[in-house]
């Protein structure tokens, strides 16, 4: 896009895009900021921005007083857990449905839309009773399943957009050059297809990281992922707020990261292809 | 029929089915073995609660309230960050990362540092300017979760938006420049009719969503003071795992399938017609 623009125009928008963006950001600062701070200093008013005694102390104390890396393991089992088998499920459907698409194919994705549409305590009741009975409340296996069904229409859909558009000319190409079948395979699906596999992993392992529904009626203390730990400095005599901010920065850096190397197939992924 | 297909129609109908015959008995799991047929009363029962009235009334205003603010702050900042500028693509990143906050993480965040009425830096900022420090979460519950959530939606909204904006052709607006279409009427004219359908989309997407907030009401107010930040959702929850009333929490959570279901149904005609095109 080569538009003119004047000098003067381009720094206006720019005293407007990062007064607006940092202002949009402060809170992720703030809590950054926050967690480097004493508990004293956490509180202070007024408040200290920079100049405060630069303390690591929050990091270690969340470890020690409440099994911090527990819950991250949680975390990161739950969410990468529950995307990987999911994709294992999907990928064949999604294929399928690419490559060879009959009249109900269209019928089928518009039905495996709707059922990300029901909301979750619309089943809360039910499955609650069964993870109850089934002695599936407060494992990691329990959320997996959860998160693994509520999330598997996005993950065939996504997956679904990126086949699509592999051109079918090319494996046919590639079969009259001789190519085997799983020649084909291996030499000329799989490579294209990566890319597309990999960004439903990426955005699944987002959503599912910061899921809060599930993940706070269904655990208690043993498989509580990051979402409900933190939860748990909400009541009153859990006013650490240095403590929840160290706590809070280390649970949203490594999502905020990969975060913004997807933003791209985040667009397509939750627009479900609508928006590209 | 392929695993997936399977595995999802079980995971539906099964709860789904179970929700429809529960929300029939009389339920309470404090009470077993006392399960017995009531027809429609948990409907009636649940209906007729003043609390559902007014969870409703809240559902549709944090929705309402959201969409707004997300929607209309959206389009402002895709419209900006269209617009070159130094720094660009990092401001981009300081406006999307809210999006990628756990619910928890933001709602406990606004709460204590930026909107408690004593240590919060909103109240700092208001002494500052010699004023009273409002206590936000007592005194505008509702308010607050809506500008919570809307600080997370926010960046979903401009994304989508700036995404859309890219893919206008820049020929048409240089023509219409070259007319002599001022900026407004480029906007208007131009802009605006081209990123309909990604406001469309933003807005049946984030509905969809938005009726089931659920972790910022948790961890603020806990629906309180009284009902007055209650939603739909949390109304069913507090019913399910707070009362143990399983028959009265599953008629309200029918209720709130077919409320989800009314705005589904657009949304899904609307995709659908893309993946035609």
């Amino acid at each position: 896009m080569a538009r003119a623009v004047s000098t003067k125009q381009k720094l206006v928008y720019t005293v407007i895009g990062w007064t607006v963006g940092l202002l949009i950001f402060f809170p992720i600062l703030w809590t950054i900021l926050t967690s480097f701070k004493t508990e004293g200093e956490a509180i202070a008013s007024p408040p200290s921005f920079v100049l405060f005694d630069w303390t690591l102390e929050n990091y270690a104390e969340v470890q020690v007083r409440s099994d911090y890396f527990k819950h991250v393991m949680n975390s990161i089992i739950i969410s990468f857990g529950s995307t990987f088998i999911g994709l294992l499920i999907a990928i064949p459907a999604a294929w399928a449905m690419a490559f060879s698409p009959t009249k109900r194919t269209k019928d089928i994705l518009m039905w495996m839309l709707s059922t990300k549409m029901l909301p979750p305590v619309g089943v809360l009741v039910p499955i609650y009773l069964i993870y109850r009975d089934g002695g599936l409340l407060d494992t990691q296996i329990g959320l997996i399943i959860v998160l693994t069904m509520i999330n598997l229409p996005i993950i065939v859909w996504m997956l679904f957009t990126y086949f699509k558009d592999i051109p079918s000319d090319i494996l046919e190409a590639a079969r009259m050059d001789g190519a085997s079948l799983r020649k084909e395979i291996i030499h000329v699906l799989i490579p294209m297809a990566i890319p597309g596999i990999a960004s439903t992993l990426l955005l699944n392992v987002i959503l599912a990281w910061n899921e809060a529904f599930w993940t706070l009626n269904l655990t208690a203390a043993d498989a509580a992922p990051l979402t409900a730990f933190i939860a748990s400095y909400s009541s009153p005599e859990g006013l650490f707020w240095a403590k929840l901010s160290a706590a809070s920065t280390l649970a949203i850096a490594p999502i905020l990261v990969l975060g913004w190397f997807s933003q791209k197939q985040l667009v397509r992924g939750l627009t479900f292809g609508a928006v590209k | 029929m392929s695993p997936a297909v399977i595995l999802l129609l079980v995971w539906m109908l099964v709860p789904l089915g179970m929700t429809l015959y529960f929300s029939f008995l009389r339920y309470n799991l404090l009470m077993p073995g006392m399960e017995e047929w009531t027809g429609f009363f948990n409907y009636r029962y649940f209906l007729t609660d003043p609390a559902f009235g007014e969870a409703l009334t809240n559902t549709l205003l944090l929705v309402g309230g959201v969409l707004l603010i997300s929607v209309g702050g959206g389009l402002f900042l895709a419209l900006l960050l269209d617009q070159p500028f130094f720094g660009q693509s990092i401001v981009r990143l300081l406006v999307v990362a809210p999006f990628f906050v756990m619910p928890t993480v933001s709602a406990l965040v606004w709460k204590n540092m930026l909107m408690h009425p004593v240590n919060g830096l909103f109240a700092w900022i208001a002494r500052t300017f010699g004023l009273q420090p409002i206590d936000w979460l007592a005194s505008a519950p509702l308010l607050s979760i809506i500008f919570i959530v809307a600080w997370g939606w926010l960046p979903f909204a401009t994304l989508i938006l700036l995404t859309a904006l890219q893919s206008l052709d820049e020929e048409q607006r240089e023509a219409a420049e070259m007319d002599g279409a001022g900026v407004f009427s480029r906007l208007i004219y131009i802009v605006i009719p081209h990123l309909a359908r990604a406001i469309t989309v933003v807005i049946l997407i984030e509905t969809i969503f938005l009726l089931s907030v659920f972790a910022e009401i948790l961890v603020t107010t806990s629906g309180g003071p009284g009902n007055a930040s209650t939603n739909i959702t949390y109304l069913i929850y507090t019913q399910a795992l707070l009362q143990f009333d399983v028959g009265g929490a599953s008629a309200g959570g029918i209720i709130a399938v077919i409320l989800a279901n009314i705005v589904a149904i657009f949304l899904i005609r609307m995709i659908g017609k893309n993946l035609e095109a």
